[in-house]
């Protein structure tokens, strides 16, 4: 593999990552959110800060990055999870504007000029670069699927479920809903802010313009092409919203179009995505015998 | 008493649904209450499990006075709703629909008994253990949401127009099960029902709701020898 592929599926695999954290609060826990790129950034900016002015090293940052992006989460979720459907939709909508405001015009994230100088991710003394970056990522995408599948087996995850599909039942069941709702969403901006660390240390230069609106929708895009809820659905999603601009390079100005289009397609043909339950993809490579209720 | 409504109020904006339910429910019992559609049955059992505010009145389950507690809390406090319509989860199993029931209470039912008793009682259940809910038949859904609600050992059961969109023989089964439970396990449950005879026929006493009040109560089998109810409910 060149270079050039190399940064194509490193960039797919941070995606990838950001995605699976979209994916427990949208698919799991059935949250709208069209903000997720906010967290994006702020993983990428608190990563940036800590180990520039900080002066810590990637991996020590890390941890605090995580559980930083993970309290704002909490922070944030606390008064927008009281709303349902189309106004915590646009409340998150709401979030993402603000937090890019925030980073675009306060002088301490760097202002308009962004945040330069981050520097590399050492491992074992060898600066991480090329195909030792993507594997890393790899490794923490690794991380980030484990954790969802762990999740979709424990009792937090069958709480989220049971919300998702009927509230009221759930709640007559003893599932405090905002309590669950927060649950998924923490744990979702922690998986953005993971992601986010890993983007601003292979770019080593980050402005608020890379965490707008539009990586949010194409987060959604992601999540729901590749099969909302499912488990590997979201690295399905980034892997093809990746490549595909790549491999139709004269059509990179209409990445948007070709986005919105697959978009309408899919959710007019294959509304669960492609992974989702009763799919083309699903029905043609089915295990017999398995339950498939959420893989 | 186990549970106490005194003077229940609810409202949605300028429609009166309740206007001051007061009734009781003591350990033990099988109480139902009639009525037509658009009595008030389905809010009254909604206020009760706090799914609707109360704009009036009060709610006292075991002596504490559960009015402003919220769903979740009311549940944790043993009490369990057959909603209406089943509202299992569609897109979970059987067995994890089963599950949700005894949420935070896991380690304190005996999962795996609960478990072997709800198949005795609804064999379909174990079949279709791994099935999507969403899979199974109205009949079978309401026996799902039935299980749902006992495996967390509630205090006090109650039941929304069960009946509903059933076929004869299945409406008797299930109240023949609701009936069973009472009699031989000392469950209490306060029915909602438009079926008039067969929630009459089941429970010791019960309450007529005519749009958002009480007009008549007493014990079942007199209320069945009351011209107003033979003419009104049963059709006789």
């Amino acid at each position: 593999m060149n270079d050039y592929s190399i940064t194509i599926l490193t960039f797919i695999a941070i995606q990838a990552i950001v995605a699976c954290g979209l994916n427990v609060i949208v698919g799991y826990a059935g949250q709208i959110s069209l903000g997720h790129a906010a967290f994006f950034g702020i993983g990428a900016y608190a990563s940036a800060l800590l180990t520039t002015k900080g002066g810590l090293t990637f991996w020590t940052a890390l941890p605090l990055v995580i559980l930083l992006t993970g309290a704002i989460g909490l922070v944030l979720g606390m008064p927008s999870l009281r709303l349902r459907e189309d106004f915590l939709a646009v409340t998150t909508i709401g979030i993402n504007f603000i937090v890019e405001s925030v980073f675009l015009y306060v002088p301490f994230f760097g202002g308009a000029l962004g945040l330069g100088g981050i520097p590399s991710i050492t491992l074992l003394g060898t600066r991480l670069r090329g195909p030792n970056f993507l594997y890393l990522c790899l490794v923490f995408l690794a991380a980030v699927l484990f954790i969802s599948r762990r999740f979709t087996r424990s009792w937090g995850g069958l709480a989220c479920f049971a919300l998702r599909e009927e509230e009221t039942a759930a709640s007559s069941m003893g599932v405090s809903p905002i309590r669950f709702k927060l649950l998924a969403f923490v744990l979702g901006t922690a998986m953005a802010g993971l992601g986010g660390a890993l983007y601003a240390h292979l770019m080593r230069f980050i402005s608020a313009t890379d965490f707008g609106f539009t990586l949010s929708v194409s987060m959604m895009s992601m999540v729901v092409l590749g099969g909302i809820g499912t488990l590997w659905g979201p690295v399905l999603g980034a892997l093809i919203l990746g490549v595909l601009p790549e491999v139709f390079r004269p059509l990179i100005d209409y990445r948007m179009l070709l986005n919105a289009a697959i978009l309408l397609l899919m959710i007019r043909f294959q509304p669960a995505g492609l992974l989702g339950e009763g799919s083309l993809l699903r029905r043609l490579f089915r295990r017999p015998g398995r339950d498939s209720a959420h893989e | 008493m186990l549970l106490e409504l005194r003077d229940l109020q609810v409202s949605y904006g300028d429609i009166h649904a309740l206007e001051g339910v007061s009734l009781s429910v003591a350990e033990g019992e099988l109480v139902s209450v009639i009525g037509a559609n658009g009595a008030g049955k389905s809010s009254l059992l909604n206020c009760l499990m706090g799914i609707v505010p109360a704009r009036g009145g009060s709610v006292t389950f075991q002596g504490k006075d559960v009015t402003s507690l919220p769903v979740h809390e009311r549940a944790r406090c043993g009490i369990r709703i057959v909603p209406e319509r089943a509202r299992v989860f569609p897109r979970l199993s059987v067995y994890e629909n089963l599950l949700t029931g005894c949420y935070g209470i896991r380690n304190s039912v005996g999962l795996a008994g609960k478990l072997e008793w709800l198949y005795s009682l609804f064999p379909v259940l174990e079949e279709r253990k791994s099935q999507l809910a969403s899979t199974l038949s109205g009949g079978e859904q309401q026996m799902l949401a039935i299980s749902r609600a006992l495996i967390a050992d509630p205090k006090l059961l109650l039941v929304d127009e069960v009946s509903m969109g059933l076929m004869p023989m299945l409406v008797d089964k299930v109240f023949e099960v609701l009936s069973m439970l009472n009699r031989d396990h000392g469950l209490t449950i306060l029915l909602v029902e438009q079926n008039a005879l067969a929630s009459l026929g089941i429970s010791s006493r019960s309450y007529v709701l005519e749009t958002g009040r009480i007009v008549l109560e007493g014990p079942s089998g007199e209320l069945l020898e009351n011209p107003r109810v033979r003419e009104a409910y049963l059709g006789l």
